[in-house]
Protein backbone atom coordinates (compact mmCIF):
# COMPACT_ATOMS: atom_id res chain seq x y z
CA UNK A 1 0.00 0.00 0.00
CA UNK A 2 2.55 2.67 0.93
CA UNK A 3 4.43 1.69 -1.98
CA UNK A 4 1.53 2.11 -3.95
CA UNK A 5 1.21 5.72 -2.26
CA UNK A 6 4.54 6.59 -3.16
CA UNK A 7 4.37 5.60 -6.79
CA UNK A 8 0.81 7.96 -7.41
CA UNK A 9 2.79 10.89 -5.08
CA UNK A 10 5.36 10.75 -7.47
CA UNK A 11 3.31 11.56 -10.43
CA UNK A 12 4.53 14.20 -12.10
CA UNK A 13 8.03 12.83 -12.16
CA UNK A 14 7.77 9.11 -12.35
CA UNK A 15 7.55 8.30 -15.78
CA UNK A 16 8.44 4.24 -16.42
CA UNK A 17 5.36 3.27 -14.56
CA UNK A 18 3.02 5.48 -16.45
CA UNK A 19 1.33 7.41 -13.38
CA UNK A 20 -1.71 9.02 -12.67
CA UNK A 21 -2.22 12.03 -15.09
CA UNK A 22 0.00 10.19 -17.53
CA UNK A 23 -1.19 9.17 -20.60
CA UNK A 24 0.06 7.04 -23.72
CA UNK A 25 1.76 8.46 -26.73
CA UNK A 26 1.20 12.15 -25.67
CA UNK A 27 5.45 12.44 -26.08
CA UNK A 28 4.91 11.56 -29.95
CA UNK A 29 2.05 13.38 -30.36
CA UNK A 30 4.39 16.35 -29.42
CA UNK A 31 6.49 15.02 -31.34
CA UNK A 32 4.55 15.12 -34.52
CA UNK A 33 3.03 18.99 -33.09
CA UNK A 34 6.93 20.62 -33.27
CA UNK A 35 7.50 19.06 -36.64
CA UNK A 36 4.45 20.58 -37.68
CA UNK A 37 5.44 23.92 -36.27
CA UNK A 38 8.69 23.82 -37.66
CA UNK A 39 8.35 22.04 -41.11
CA UNK A 40 7.93 25.13 -42.86
CA UNK A 41 10.28 27.29 -41.48
CA UNK A 42 12.97 24.01 -42.14
CA UNK A 43 11.40 23.87 -45.89
CA UNK A 44 11.71 27.57 -46.54
CA UNK A 45 15.07 27.95 -45.56
CA UNK A 46 16.28 25.03 -47.11
CA UNK A 47 14.74 25.72 -50.33
CA UNK A 48 16.42 29.68 -49.87
CA UNK A 49 19.78 27.54 -51.00
CA UNK A 50 18.19 26.44 -54.05
CA UNK A 51 20.52 27.48 -57.10
CA UNK A 52 17.39 26.44 -59.60
CA UNK A 53 15.68 29.06 -60.78
CA UNK A 54 12.00 27.13 -59.99
CA UNK A 55 11.52 26.85 -56.14
CA UNK A 56 10.34 23.55 -56.19
CA UNK A 57 12.88 21.97 -58.67
CA UNK A 58 16.18 21.71 -56.63
CA UNK A 59 18.60 22.57 -58.62
CA UNK A 60 22.16 22.32 -56.25
CA UNK A 61 23.30 23.99 -53.06
CA UNK A 62 24.12 27.99 -53.79
CA UNK A 63 24.18 30.85 -52.27
CA UNK A 64 22.92 32.70 -55.57
CA UNK A 65 19.69 34.25 -54.52
CA UNK A 66 21.02 35.68 -51.45
CA UNK A 67 23.42 37.25 -53.53
CA UNK A 68 20.67 37.94 -56.14
CA UNK A 69 18.57 39.86 -53.24
CA UNK A 70 21.18 42.19 -52.05
CA UNK A 71 21.93 43.86 -55.40
CA UNK A 72 18.17 44.10 -56.14
CA UNK A 73 17.56 48.01 -55.59
CA UNK A 74 13.82 47.14 -54.81
CA UNK A 75 14.66 45.38 -51.75
CA UNK A 76 16.78 47.39 -50.52
CA UNK A 77 14.41 50.30 -50.85
CA UNK A 78 11.69 47.80 -49.08
CA UNK A 79 13.96 46.73 -46.52
CA UNK A 80 14.89 50.20 -45.76
CA UNK A 81 11.45 51.69 -45.53
CA UNK A 82 10.68 48.47 -43.05
CA UNK A 83 13.46 49.67 -40.82
CA UNK A 84 12.46 52.94 -41.03
CA UNK A 85 9.04 52.07 -40.48
CA UNK A 86 9.61 49.70 -37.49
CA UNK A 87 11.98 51.82 -35.92
CA UNK A 88 9.71 55.37 -36.00
CA UNK A 89 6.80 53.26 -34.87
CA UNK A 90 8.62 51.22 -31.80
CA UNK A 91 9.58 54.84 -30.26
CA UNK A 92 6.74 56.25 -30.18
CA UNK A 93 4.55 53.29 -29.43
CA UNK A 94 6.77 52.67 -26.36
CA UNK A 95 6.61 56.29 -25.14
CA UNK A 96 2.92 56.21 -25.01
CA UNK A 97 2.67 52.99 -23.79
CA UNK A 98 5.17 53.62 -21.10
CA UNK A 99 3.27 56.68 -19.86
CA UNK A 100 -0.35 54.60 -20.13
CA UNK A 101 1.11 51.86 -18.20
CA UNK A 102 2.37 54.45 -15.63
CA UNK A 103 -1.34 55.46 -14.60
CA UNK A 104 -2.76 51.96 -15.19
CA UNK A 105 -0.47 49.93 -13.01
CA UNK A 106 -0.15 52.38 -10.32
CA UNK A 107 -2.70 55.31 -10.54
CA UNK A 108 -4.95 53.30 -8.29
CA UNK A 109 -8.11 52.69 -9.27
CA UNK A 110 -9.75 55.53 -10.77
CA UNK A 111 -12.98 55.79 -12.89
CA UNK A 112 -12.65 54.71 -16.66
CA UNK A 113 -9.97 52.79 -15.77
CA UNK A 114 -11.52 49.72 -17.63
CA UNK A 115 -12.76 51.61 -20.22
CA UNK A 116 -8.90 52.71 -20.79
CA UNK A 117 -7.53 49.55 -20.67
CA UNK A 118 -9.96 48.49 -23.40
CA UNK A 119 -9.36 51.28 -25.32
CA UNK A 120 -5.08 50.47 -25.18
CA UNK A 121 -6.21 46.40 -25.84
CA UNK A 122 -8.54 47.51 -28.74
CA UNK A 123 -5.94 46.70 -31.90
CA UNK A 124 -5.78 43.32 -30.41
CA UNK A 125 -9.94 42.51 -30.40
CA UNK A 126 -10.10 44.22 -33.78
CA UNK A 127 -9.10 41.47 -36.76
CA UNK A 128 -6.47 43.43 -38.44
CA UNK A 129 -8.48 43.16 -42.16
CA UNK A 130 -10.57 45.57 -40.56
CA UNK A 131 -8.78 47.80 -38.92
CA UNK A 132 -6.86 48.20 -42.02
CA UNK A 133 -10.00 48.69 -43.95
CA UNK A 134 -11.13 51.30 -41.66
CA UNK A 135 -7.81 53.30 -41.71
CA UNK A 136 -7.55 53.32 -45.32
CA UNK A 137 -11.21 54.68 -45.16
CA UNK A 138 -9.99 57.16 -42.76
CA UNK A 139 -6.66 58.56 -44.59
CA UNK A 140 -8.87 59.14 -47.36
CA UNK A 141 -11.53 61.04 -46.35
CA UNK A 142 -9.00 63.30 -44.78
CA UNK A 143 -6.72 63.73 -47.65
CA UNK A 144 -4.14 62.60 -45.62
CA UNK A 145 -1.11 61.54 -47.97
CA UNK A 146 2.38 61.61 -46.08
CA UNK A 147 3.29 57.97 -48.15
CA UNK A 148 5.72 55.89 -45.12
CA UNK A 149 3.97 58.39 -42.83
CA UNK A 150 0.54 56.87 -43.07
CA UNK A 151 2.39 53.75 -42.77
CA UNK A 152 3.91 54.70 -39.69
CA UNK A 153 0.96 56.49 -38.23
CA UNK A 154 -0.71 52.97 -38.45
CA UNK A 155 2.10 50.95 -37.05
CA UNK A 156 2.03 53.55 -34.01
CA UNK A 157 -1.72 52.31 -33.19
CA UNK A 158 -1.45 48.79 -33.20
CA UNK A 159 2.00 48.69 -31.73
CA UNK A 160 0.57 50.39 -28.98
CA UNK A 161 -0.99 47.01 -26.54
CA UNK A 162 2.31 45.33 -27.62
CA UNK A 163 4.69 47.69 -26.08
CA UNK A 164 2.01 47.96 -23.18
CA UNK A 165 1.38 44.65 -21.90
CA UNK A 166 5.09 43.64 -20.98
CA UNK A 167 5.73 47.45 -19.18
CA UNK A 168 2.34 46.90 -17.42
CA UNK A 169 3.45 43.32 -16.66
CA UNK A 170 6.31 44.61 -15.18
CA UNK A 171 5.29 47.39 -13.07
CA UNK A 172 2.34 45.33 -11.50
CA UNK A 173 5.36 43.01 -10.62
CA UNK A 174 7.39 45.28 -9.18
CA UNK A 175 7.96 46.47 -5.05
CA UNK A 176 6.93 49.86 -4.51
CA UNK A 177 9.14 50.36 -1.26
CA UNK A 178 12.08 50.93 -3.08
CA UNK A 179 10.85 54.49 -4.23
CA UNK A 180 8.94 54.67 -1.52
CA UNK A 181 12.35 54.46 0.15
CA UNK A 182 13.67 57.29 -1.85
CA UNK A 183 11.09 59.47 -1.13
CA UNK A 184 11.81 59.39 2.30
CA UNK A 185 15.40 59.72 1.58
CA UNK A 186 13.98 63.02 0.27
CA UNK A 187 14.20 62.58 -3.42
CA UNK A 188 12.00 64.87 -5.12
CA UNK A 189 8.93 62.56 -6.93
CA UNK A 190 10.48 63.48 -10.63
CA UNK A 191 13.74 62.24 -8.62
CA UNK A 192 12.53 58.70 -7.17
CA UNK A 193 10.45 58.21 -10.78
CA UNK A 194 14.07 58.83 -12.73
CA UNK A 195 16.57 57.35 -10.74
CA UNK A 196 14.43 54.41 -8.98
CA UNK A 197 11.16 53.50 -11.18
CA UNK A 198 13.07 54.13 -14.40
CA UNK A 199 15.76 51.45 -14.01
CA UNK A 200 13.44 49.53 -12.66
CA UNK A 201 11.33 49.28 -15.44
CA UNK A 202 13.94 49.71 -17.84
CA UNK A 203 13.27 45.46 -18.95
CA UNK A 204 9.77 45.66 -19.20
CA UNK A 205 10.35 48.84 -21.59
CA UNK A 206 12.68 47.22 -23.46
CA UNK A 207 10.77 43.85 -23.92
CA UNK A 208 7.80 46.18 -25.28
CA UNK A 209 9.86 47.94 -27.70
CA UNK A 210 11.16 44.32 -29.19
CA UNK A 211 7.70 42.90 -29.13
CA UNK A 212 6.41 46.40 -30.88
CA UNK A 213 9.58 45.91 -33.43
CA UNK A 214 8.68 42.35 -34.26
CA UNK A 215 5.24 43.35 -35.06
CA UNK A 216 5.65 46.19 -37.11
CA UNK A 217 8.40 44.74 -39.14
CA UNK A 218 6.19 41.77 -39.67
CA UNK A 219 2.66 43.21 -40.54
CA UNK A 220 1.04 42.68 -44.17
CA UNK A 221 -2.08 43.46 -44.03
CA UNK A 222 -2.38 46.59 -43.01
CA UNK A 223 0.66 47.99 -44.94
CA UNK A 224 -0.46 46.10 -47.91
CA UNK A 225 -3.95 48.47 -47.76
CA UNK A 226 -2.69 51.78 -46.15
CA UNK A 227 0.96 52.37 -47.90
CA UNK A 228 0.29 53.45 -51.50
CA UNK A 229 3.16 53.44 -54.19
CA UNK A 230 6.53 54.07 -52.81
CA UNK A 231 5.88 52.89 -49.42
CA UNK A 232 6.48 49.37 -50.16
CA UNK A 233 8.04 47.26 -46.79
CA UNK A 234 9.28 43.91 -47.19
CA UNK A 235 6.84 41.55 -46.63
CA UNK A 236 4.79 43.58 -49.06
CA UNK A 237 7.43 43.53 -51.21
CA UNK A 238 7.53 39.86 -50.68
CA UNK A 239 4.15 39.30 -51.30
CA UNK A 240 4.28 41.27 -54.95
CA UNK A 241 7.18 38.47 -55.80
CA UNK A 242 4.76 35.46 -54.82
CA UNK A 243 2.39 37.29 -56.96
CA UNK A 244 4.77 37.34 -59.65
CA UNK A 245 6.16 33.72 -59.63
CA UNK A 246 8.12 31.44 -57.25
CA UNK A 247 11.72 31.77 -57.20
CA UNK A 248 14.27 31.34 -54.60
CA UNK A 249 14.91 35.22 -53.90
CA UNK A 250 11.82 34.79 -52.47
CA UNK A 251 13.10 32.09 -49.63
CA UNK A 252 16.27 34.36 -49.42
CA UNK A 253 14.70 37.62 -48.38
CA UNK A 254 12.46 35.51 -46.16
CA UNK A 255 14.82 33.72 -44.09
CA UNK A 256 16.95 36.79 -43.54
CA UNK A 257 13.39 38.27 -42.33
CA UNK A 258 12.48 35.19 -40.48
CA UNK A 259 16.08 35.08 -38.74
CA UNK A 260 16.07 39.03 -37.83
CA UNK A 261 12.62 38.10 -35.83
CA UNK A 262 13.80 34.64 -34.23
CA UNK A 263 16.89 36.75 -33.17
CA UNK A 264 15.10 39.93 -31.69
CA UNK A 265 12.34 37.10 -29.85
CA UNK A 266 15.13 35.17 -28.60
CA UNK A 267 16.98 38.07 -26.96
CA UNK A 268 13.39 38.82 -25.76
CA UNK A 269 12.89 35.46 -23.83
CA UNK A 270 16.44 35.81 -22.37
CA UNK A 271 15.95 38.87 -21.15
CA UNK A 272 12.57 38.18 -19.80
CA UNK A 273 13.97 34.88 -17.69
CA UNK A 274 16.61 36.94 -16.52
CA UNK A 275 14.90 39.75 -15.57
CA UNK A 276 11.98 36.88 -13.84
CA UNK A 277 15.10 35.68 -11.21
CA UNK B 1 12.40 70.05 -12.99
CA UNK B 2 8.66 68.88 -12.62
CA UNK B 3 7.22 71.70 -12.22
CA UNK B 4 5.54 71.74 -16.01
CA UNK B 5 3.63 68.47 -14.43
CA UNK B 6 -0.41 68.97 -13.49
CA UNK B 7 -0.61 69.47 -9.76
CA UNK B 8 -3.46 66.95 -9.07
CA UNK B 9 -3.26 63.68 -9.32
CA UNK B 10 -5.94 63.09 -11.83
CA UNK B 11 -4.47 65.45 -13.98
CA UNK B 12 -1.21 63.79 -13.83
CA UNK B 13 -3.23 60.88 -15.13
CA UNK B 14 -4.83 62.21 -17.95
CA UNK B 15 -1.98 63.55 -18.85
CA UNK B 16 -0.50 59.86 -19.02
CA UNK B 17 -3.17 58.57 -20.88
CA UNK B 18 -3.45 61.16 -23.25
CA UNK B 19 -1.41 60.21 -25.94
CA UNK B 20 -2.85 56.65 -26.10
CA UNK B 21 -6.43 57.85 -25.70
CA UNK B 22 -5.34 60.33 -28.98
CA UNK B 23 -3.87 57.59 -31.19
CA UNK B 24 -5.90 55.10 -30.69
CA UNK B 25 -8.88 57.35 -30.29
CA UNK B 26 -8.39 59.01 -33.58
CA UNK B 27 -6.76 56.31 -36.07
CA UNK B 28 -9.05 53.60 -34.58
CA UNK B 29 -12.30 54.05 -32.85
CA UNK B 30 -12.78 56.82 -35.31
CA UNK B 31 -12.27 55.20 -38.29
CA UNK B 32 -14.04 52.60 -37.61
CA UNK B 33 -16.91 54.58 -37.14
CA UNK B 34 -16.49 56.54 -40.34
CA UNK B 35 -16.30 52.56 -41.74
CA UNK B 36 -19.91 52.45 -40.19
CA UNK B 37 -21.41 55.59 -41.84
CA UNK B 38 -19.80 54.74 -44.64
CA UNK B 39 -21.30 51.33 -44.72
CA UNK B 40 -24.70 52.91 -45.15
CA UNK B 41 -23.46 54.97 -47.90
CA UNK B 42 -24.04 54.78 -51.84
CA UNK B 43 -20.65 53.82 -53.82
CA UNK B 44 -18.25 55.52 -56.11
CA UNK B 45 -17.30 53.65 -58.82
CA UNK B 46 -13.94 54.72 -59.08
CA UNK B 47 -13.65 53.87 -55.32
CA UNK B 48 -14.72 56.04 -52.23
CA UNK B 49 -18.31 56.64 -51.41
CA UNK B 50 -21.38 59.15 -52.75
CA UNK B 51 -22.66 60.91 -49.97
CA UNK B 52 -26.26 59.66 -50.65
CA UNK B 53 -27.81 57.29 -48.07
CA UNK B 54 -28.46 53.75 -48.87
CA UNK B 55 -29.07 50.30 -47.46
CA UNK B 56 -27.90 48.80 -50.93
CA UNK B 57 -24.50 47.53 -48.97
CA UNK B 58 -26.45 45.04 -46.90
CA UNK B 59 -29.27 44.48 -49.40
CA UNK B 60 -26.41 43.10 -51.65
CA UNK B 61 -25.03 40.18 -48.69
CA UNK B 62 -28.90 38.57 -49.62
CA UNK B 63 -30.11 39.63 -52.98
CA UNK B 64 -29.23 40.91 -56.13
CA UNK B 65 -31.19 43.01 -58.47
CA UNK B 66 -31.81 40.75 -61.78
CA UNK B 67 -32.49 42.20 -65.29
CA UNK B 68 -35.95 43.56 -64.83
CA UNK B 69 -34.95 45.44 -61.65
CA UNK B 70 -36.29 43.06 -59.12
CA UNK B 71 -34.83 41.86 -55.71
CA UNK B 72 -33.72 37.95 -56.18
CA UNK B 73 -32.61 36.01 -53.63
CA UNK B 74 -28.40 35.70 -54.22
CA UNK B 75 -26.84 33.05 -51.79
CA UNK B 76 -23.40 33.90 -53.71
CA UNK B 77 -21.66 36.12 -50.63
CA UNK B 78 -23.93 34.15 -47.94
CA UNK B 79 -21.81 31.32 -49.05
CA UNK B 80 -19.18 33.01 -48.48
CA UNK B 81 -19.78 34.45 -44.94
CA UNK B 82 -21.03 30.38 -44.48
CA UNK B 83 -17.83 29.03 -45.95
CA UNK B 84 -15.66 31.56 -43.29
CA UNK B 85 -17.57 30.62 -40.29
CA UNK B 86 -17.10 26.76 -41.07
CA UNK B 87 -13.63 27.00 -41.90
CA UNK B 88 -13.09 29.13 -38.80
CA UNK B 89 -14.85 26.52 -36.93
CA UNK B 90 -12.67 23.69 -38.51
CA UNK B 91 -9.33 25.09 -37.75
CA UNK B 92 -10.22 26.07 -34.26
CA UNK B 93 -11.23 22.14 -33.70
CA UNK B 94 -8.47 20.87 -35.33
CA UNK B 95 -6.31 23.20 -33.24
CA UNK B 96 -7.61 21.72 -30.05
CA UNK B 97 -7.16 18.23 -31.08
CA UNK B 98 -4.00 18.82 -32.15
CA UNK B 99 -2.79 21.39 -29.19
CA UNK B 100 -4.47 20.84 -26.39
CA UNK B 101 -2.57 17.27 -25.48
CA UNK B 102 0.84 19.26 -26.22
CA UNK B 103 -0.04 22.00 -23.69
CA UNK B 104 -0.85 18.87 -21.23
CA UNK B 105 2.56 17.25 -22.12
CA UNK B 106 4.46 20.37 -21.41
CA UNK B 107 2.59 20.65 -18.09
CA UNK B 108 3.97 17.26 -17.66
CA UNK B 109 7.60 18.15 -17.77
CA UNK B 110 9.79 19.67 -15.35
CA UNK B 111 10.50 23.37 -15.17
CA UNK B 112 13.35 24.47 -17.28
CA UNK B 113 11.75 22.24 -19.94
CA UNK B 114 8.69 23.66 -19.96
CA UNK B 115 9.65 26.97 -20.63
CA UNK B 116 11.70 25.74 -23.41
CA UNK B 117 9.19 24.59 -25.10
CA UNK B 118 6.75 27.38 -24.60
CA UNK B 119 9.53 29.13 -26.50
CA UNK B 120 9.37 26.96 -28.93
CA UNK B 121 5.85 27.56 -29.70
CA UNK B 122 5.65 31.44 -29.23
CA UNK B 123 8.90 31.43 -31.77
CA UNK B 124 6.64 30.66 -35.07
CA UNK B 125 4.08 33.01 -33.87
CA UNK B 126 6.46 36.21 -33.70
CA UNK B 127 7.77 35.43 -37.35
CA UNK B 128 5.73 36.73 -40.57
CA UNK B 129 2.77 34.78 -41.04
CA UNK B 130 3.00 35.46 -44.74
CA UNK B 131 6.35 33.82 -44.95
CA UNK B 132 5.49 30.74 -43.16
CA UNK B 133 2.02 30.53 -45.27
CA UNK B 134 4.05 31.04 -48.74
CA UNK B 135 6.01 28.01 -47.30
CA UNK B 136 2.92 25.71 -47.02
CA UNK B 137 3.00 26.20 -51.01
CA UNK B 138 6.21 24.62 -51.49
CA UNK B 139 5.35 21.85 -49.32
CA UNK B 140 1.47 21.45 -50.51
CA UNK B 141 1.92 22.50 -54.09
CA UNK B 142 2.15 20.83 -57.35
CA UNK B 143 5.91 19.01 -57.06
CA UNK B 144 6.31 20.13 -53.74
CA UNK B 145 7.69 18.45 -50.83
CA UNK B 146 5.03 15.82 -50.15
CA UNK B 147 4.35 15.15 -53.75
CA UNK B 148 7.70 14.45 -55.01
CA UNK B 149 8.83 11.86 -53.07
CA UNK B 150 5.14 10.04 -53.36
CA UNK B 151 5.71 10.30 -57.28
CA UNK B 152 8.99 9.12 -57.20
CA UNK B 153 8.45 6.00 -54.96
CA UNK B 154 5.47 5.23 -57.45
CA UNK B 155 2.54 5.83 -54.55
CA UNK B 156 0.39 8.40 -56.20
CA UNK B 157 0.85 8.32 -60.75
CA UNK B 158 -0.91 12.40 -60.47
CA UNK B 159 -0.42 15.27 -58.86
CA UNK B 160 -2.67 15.09 -55.48
CA UNK B 161 -4.41 18.73 -56.25
CA UNK B 162 -3.84 19.52 -52.80
CA UNK B 163 -3.25 23.31 -53.25
CA UNK B 164 -6.60 25.72 -53.63
CA UNK B 165 -8.60 23.71 -51.87
CA UNK B 166 -10.93 24.12 -48.75
CA UNK B 167 -8.84 21.96 -46.86
CA UNK B 168 -5.62 23.73 -47.91
CA UNK B 169 -7.05 26.89 -46.45
CA UNK B 170 -7.84 24.55 -43.19
CA UNK B 171 -4.15 23.55 -42.82
CA UNK B 172 -3.40 27.25 -43.19
CA UNK B 173 -5.66 28.85 -40.78
CA UNK B 174 -4.56 25.62 -38.30
CA UNK B 175 -1.02 26.33 -38.67
CA UNK B 176 -1.26 30.17 -38.46
CA UNK B 177 -2.98 30.27 -34.71
CA UNK B 178 -2.18 27.33 -33.24
CA UNK B 179 -0.08 28.75 -31.03
CA UNK B 180 -2.65 30.96 -29.60
CA UNK B 181 -4.47 27.77 -29.08
CA UNK B 182 -1.51 26.20 -26.62
CA UNK B 183 -0.36 29.08 -24.61
CA UNK B 184 -3.82 29.51 -22.71
CA UNK B 185 -4.50 25.99 -22.45
CA UNK B 186 -1.18 25.66 -21.12
CA UNK B 187 -1.19 28.63 -18.86
CA UNK B 188 -4.53 27.31 -17.54
CA UNK B 189 -3.17 23.52 -17.11
CA UNK B 190 -0.12 24.80 -15.15
CA UNK B 191 -1.98 26.03 -12.10
CA UNK B 192 -3.45 22.69 -12.09
CA UNK B 193 -3.55 21.00 -8.77
CA UNK B 194 -1.90 17.04 -9.63
CA UNK B 195 -3.28 15.84 -6.16
CA UNK B 196 -6.83 16.05 -7.65
CA UNK B 197 -5.82 13.74 -10.18
CA UNK B 198 -4.40 11.18 -7.86
CA UNK B 199 -7.80 11.95 -5.34
CA UNK B 200 -10.24 10.56 -8.74
CA UNK B 201 -7.66 7.93 -8.76
CA UNK B 202 -7.88 7.02 -5.40
CA UNK B 203 -11.53 7.12 -6.08
CA UNK B 204 -11.80 4.64 -8.81
CA UNK B 205 -12.01 6.91 -11.63
CA UNK B 206 -10.11 5.72 -14.94
CA UNK B 207 -7.56 7.83 -17.11
CA UNK B 208 -10.41 8.72 -19.60
CA UNK B 209 -12.75 9.49 -16.62
CA UNK B 210 -10.07 11.56 -14.97
CA UNK B 211 -9.38 13.22 -18.21
CA UNK B 212 -12.98 14.23 -18.84
CA UNK B 213 -14.36 14.48 -15.43
CA UNK B 214 -11.47 16.64 -13.49
CA UNK B 215 -8.57 17.49 -16.23
CA UNK B 216 -10.94 19.33 -18.80
CA UNK B 217 -13.44 21.18 -16.43
CA UNK B 218 -10.67 22.29 -14.59
CA UNK B 219 -8.81 24.36 -17.43
CA UNK B 220 -11.90 25.20 -19.26
CA UNK B 221 -11.04 28.73 -19.02
CA UNK B 222 -7.76 28.26 -21.27
CA UNK B 223 -9.59 26.19 -23.97
CA UNK B 224 -12.47 29.10 -24.41
CA UNK B 225 -9.64 31.33 -24.30
CA UNK B 226 -7.60 29.42 -27.01
CA UNK B 227 -10.71 28.93 -29.15
CA UNK B 228 -11.52 32.36 -29.42
CA UNK B 229 -7.96 33.79 -29.69
CA UNK B 230 -7.94 31.20 -32.44
CA UNK B 231 -11.60 31.62 -34.16
CA UNK B 232 -11.39 35.42 -34.32
CA UNK B 233 -8.24 35.78 -36.54
CA UNK B 234 -9.44 32.97 -38.83
CA UNK B 235 -12.40 34.83 -39.24
CA UNK B 236 -10.49 37.60 -40.64
CA UNK B 237 -7.94 36.07 -42.10
CA UNK B 238 -7.03 37.28 -45.28
CA UNK B 239 -2.91 35.75 -46.08
CA UNK B 240 -3.87 31.63 -45.97
CA UNK B 241 -7.27 31.92 -48.43
CA UNK B 242 -5.00 34.43 -50.68
CA UNK B 243 -2.14 32.19 -51.05
CA UNK B 244 -3.35 28.52 -50.20
CA UNK B 245 -7.13 29.16 -51.55
CA UNK B 246 -5.25 31.08 -54.44
CA UNK B 247 -7.80 33.44 -54.18
CA UNK B 248 -10.78 31.57 -55.88
CA UNK B 249 -11.81 30.61 -52.42
CA UNK B 250 -12.75 33.67 -50.99
CA UNK B 251 -13.14 34.32 -47.05
CA UNK B 252 -14.55 36.98 -45.50
CA UNK B 253 -10.99 38.44 -44.72
CA UNK B 254 -10.41 38.19 -48.62
CA UNK B 255 -13.65 39.41 -49.51
CA UNK B 256 -13.53 42.63 -47.33
CA UNK B 257 -9.75 42.77 -48.99
CA UNK B 258 -11.38 42.78 -52.89
CA UNK B 259 -13.64 45.15 -52.16
CA UNK B 260 -11.55 47.84 -51.17
CA UNK B 261 -8.27 46.46 -53.82
CA UNK B 262 -10.18 45.42 -57.01
CA UNK B 263 -14.23 46.18 -56.87
CA UNK B 264 -14.05 49.21 -55.47
CA UNK B 265 -17.28 49.10 -53.20
CA UNK B 266 -16.52 50.74 -50.12
CA UNK B 267 -19.40 50.71 -48.95
CA UNK B 268 -20.14 46.60 -49.52
CA UNK B 269 -16.86 46.08 -47.81
CA UNK B 270 -17.29 48.43 -45.04
CA UNK B 271 -21.03 46.32 -44.05
CA UNK B 272 -18.80 43.49 -44.71
CA UNK B 273 -16.19 44.52 -42.01
CA UNK B 274 -19.34 45.58 -39.81
CA UNK B 275 -20.28 41.77 -40.20
CA UNK B 276 -17.13 40.02 -39.31
CA UNK B 277 -16.75 43.24 -36.48
CA UNK B 278 -20.33 41.84 -34.56
CA UNK B 279 -19.02 38.57 -35.05
CA UNK B 280 -16.00 39.79 -33.11
CA UNK B 281 -18.07 41.73 -30.62
CA UNK B 282 -20.50 38.75 -30.42
CA UNK B 283 -17.72 35.95 -29.43
CA UNK B 284 -16.24 38.15 -26.66
CA UNK B 285 -20.05 38.35 -25.22
CA UNK B 286 -19.93 35.45 -25.17
CA UNK B 287 -17.04 34.53 -23.96
CA UNK B 288 -17.32 37.47 -20.80
CA UNK B 289 -20.64 36.14 -20.26
CA UNK B 290 -19.17 32.42 -19.38
CA UNK B 291 -16.31 34.10 -17.09
CA UNK B 292 -18.96 35.79 -15.46
CA UNK B 293 -20.82 32.79 -14.76
CA UNK B 294 -17.66 31.25 -13.66
CA UNK B 295 -17.05 33.59 -11.18
CA UNK B 296 -20.61 33.58 -10.08
CA UNK B 297 -20.22 29.63 -9.30
CA UNK B 298 -16.71 30.04 -7.91
CA UNK B 299 -17.83 32.67 -5.86
CA UNK B 300 -21.25 30.65 -4.36
CA UNK B 301 -19.18 27.63 -3.84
Amino acid sequence: MSAQMQQLSSGRKGRKALPVGHYRGLGSWAVVFFIFLYLPIVVLIFYSFNANRMVMNWGGFGFDWYLKAFQNDDIQQAVWNSLIVATVSTIVATAIATMGALVLARGGSFRGKTVSLGLITLPLMVPEIVTAVAVLIFFSAIHLNWGLGNVIIAHITFCIPFAFMPIRARLEGMDTSLEQAARDLYASPWEAFRYVTVPLLMPGIVAGAMLSFVISMDDFIITLMVGGAGSTTLPVYIYSMIRRGLTPEINAVSTLLLLVSIAIVTAYWILSKKTET
Amino acid sequence: MSSWLPKSEAGRRWLGLAPSYFVIGIFMLVPMIIMGVFSFLEPNPYGGVKPVGSLDAYVKLFFEYDLEDNLVFNPGYLNIILRSFQLSFGATLLCLIFGFPVAYYITLQPENRRNFYIYLITIPFWTNLLIRTFAWIIILGRGGVIETPLLAAGIIEDSLRMMYTDGAIAIGLTYSYLPLMVLPIYASLEKLDFRLLEAASDLYANRFEIMTKVVIPLCKPGIIAGCILVFIPCLGAFIAPNLLGGGKKLMLGSLVQFQFASARNWPFGSALSMLLLSAVVVTLIFYARAARKREVMEGSA
